[in-house]
């Protein structure tokens, strides 16, 4: 099975800086902003993001992770229980600025989840949608991000995958097709 | 792994270690979600669970009904002194009724022993027992293990002793069942009229003396004297029982040692324990309560993961 590299090491690091300058265009300081990875793989995006951006405004933001288990809408439709990770937003989001964070944005259900998962922890200024890797053309549902690493398209039987240095040994993004029923 | 072994929960004695494990991690999740400002998340929006207690509870109750609740479900309520029990109406005819109006899971607290697994073999709905009579009350049983988890950091290797009736408890076996496969030793404690015969081939360690009982343990479990239960005369008197068993602040403060005191609720102030004691630094009762919470959506959440749609 050939898997198709989207992203390389290098470009992955660029895309990285360029979203922080994006972040940075909107938000300047990050006085009132607030990075939420959403659990389990959008933390690992806001994990970079945070050192990134330490770097260039010599500040980390504050930063989150949300899990949406407990909020999704195929309880019962798949063979097991989800088991959640762990939600850590240690600090209010009433009248902030929240950027949801994610690798992929594939259907658009775990960010709808998500949003409904956010609201449970108060109500925010605002809510924008980054992720590293949208895969156009393939929502189930009205939700577009604000910010994207790099736009894929790809069929409905592929799925993708991006790795990082702490849990996979390696930084990079590939594409591949589906094996069986996942 | 992150599925029961079991569809019902009727006892601890079906449940493995790791089953227990899976509990206690999404009881962790829970326990994050109740301490929320918005304390509810909607998993369970279209399951409907009757609660129905034919003896009498507050706890139990309650803690079921908000765990239900909290996971967005419809609840039904049903208790005994109320119903058409009294007219006459099987247990199985009066659940099939309820189950009638489209209920996808039942909590049961009955007073005979085996009333829980009796209706799963009769019944399409999921059971969860919360107490058949002196057999078990296996939630009671987690959110204990749980609470000492969360106290001590680990249940594995701790010394535990059940302190009081331990004849009439279905508290006392679950909690037995429960400390044993997750690691921990346990001891009973009490009159010897109420212990039961044989209780040492459960591997536990009897003892009828507080003192040395508490000498020996990490944890102290206290439970109450369960007169409803007691169809004669077990010892002489209630008095004569506390003096011999109540756990009081001078006992605690003699044995100069860090021990956990727990009560599965409801308390008889002065009689297994004193208000001291029980509302003193070394009572995590209340927490237990919280517990209990977490513990009954973590239970409701996986059981109801297994409904067929």
């Amino acid at each position: 099975m050939d898997n198709q590299v989207i992203l390389t090491s290098n470009q992955l690091d660029l895309t990285i800086t360029r979203l922080c300058h994006e972040l940075i265009e909107q938000h300047s300081d990050f006085s009132n902003t607030v990075l939420i990875g959403m659990q389990p793989r959008g933390i690992h995006v806001v994990e970079r993001l945070r050192e990134r951006l330490g770097e260039i405004l010599s500040k980390k933001p504050l930063c989150g992770s949300l899990d949406i288990t407990f909020y999704r809408d195929d309880f019962r439709r798949r063979e097991k229980p989800l088991i959640p990770s762990v939600t850590n937003i240690d600090f209010s989001i009433e009248g902030k600025n929240v950027v949801l964070v994610d690798d992929v944005l594939f259907t658009g259900r775990t960010i709808r989840s998500g949003l409904d998962a956010l609201l449970a922890f108060g109500r925010p200024q605002k809510v924008e949608l980054m992720v590293l890797i949208d895969r156009r053309f393939q929502r189930d549902l009205p939700i577009q991000a604000d910010y994207i690493g790099k736009s894929v398209d790809s069929l409905h039987n592929e799925r993708v995958s991006v790795n990082w240095k702490e849990v996979d040994g390696e930084d990079k993004v590939v594409l591949y097709l589906k094996e069986g029923n996942e | 792994m992150n599925n029961l072994s079991v569809s019902h929960l009727i006892g601890i004695k079906d449940l493995s270690r790791e089953d227990i494990e899976i509990i206690f991690k999404t009881a962790d999740s829970f326990k994050d979600v109740i301490n929320r400002p918005i304390k509810k998340v909607p998993s369970l929006r279209d399951i409907t669970i009757a609660n129905l207690f034919f003896e009498n509870s507050t706890r139990t109750r309650l803690s079921f009904e908000l765990a239900a609740k909290r996971l967005s479900a419809d609840v039904v309520n049903f208790s005994a002194s109320s119903s058409s029990l009294k007219k006459g109406e099987t247990l199985v005819d009066t659940v099939n009724n309820i189950l009638s109006m489209k209920v996808d899971m039942v909590v049961l607290r009955h007073e005979s022993p085996g009333s829980a697994l009796y209706l799963t073999k009769h019944i399409k709905a999921k059971v969860i027992n919360a107490g058949d009579g002196t057999h078990e009350h296996p939630t009671q049983a987690l959110l204990d293990a749980y609470s000492i988890k969360e106290k001590l950091g680990d249940v594995e290797g701790k010394k535990v002793v059940i302190i009081g009736d331990i004849l009439h408890s279905r508290v006392a076996l679950s909690n037995i069942y429960c400390l044993q496969k997750m690691g921990a030793e346990v001891m009973v404690c009490g009159p010897s009229a109420l212990i039961p015969k044989h209780i040492e081939k459960l591997n536990v360690k009897v003892s009828h003396n507080l003192r040395e009982a508490l000498m020996w343990c990490d944890v102290a479990n206290m439970l109450r004297i369960q007169l409803e239960r007691q169809d004669i005369q077990y010892f002489p008197s209630l008095r004569a029982y506390s003096m011999q068993f109540g756990l009081t602040k001078e006992i605690l403060d003699e044995l100069n040692k860090e021990i956990v005191v727990m009560h599965p609720g409801p308390i008889n102030r002065g009689v297994e324990i004193t208000s001291e004691v029980a509302d003193g630094p070394h009572s995590i009762i209340l927490d237990q309560v919280e517990n209990g919470v977490a513990i009954r959506m973590a239970v409701i959440y996986l059981l109801a993961s297994k409904i067929e749609r």
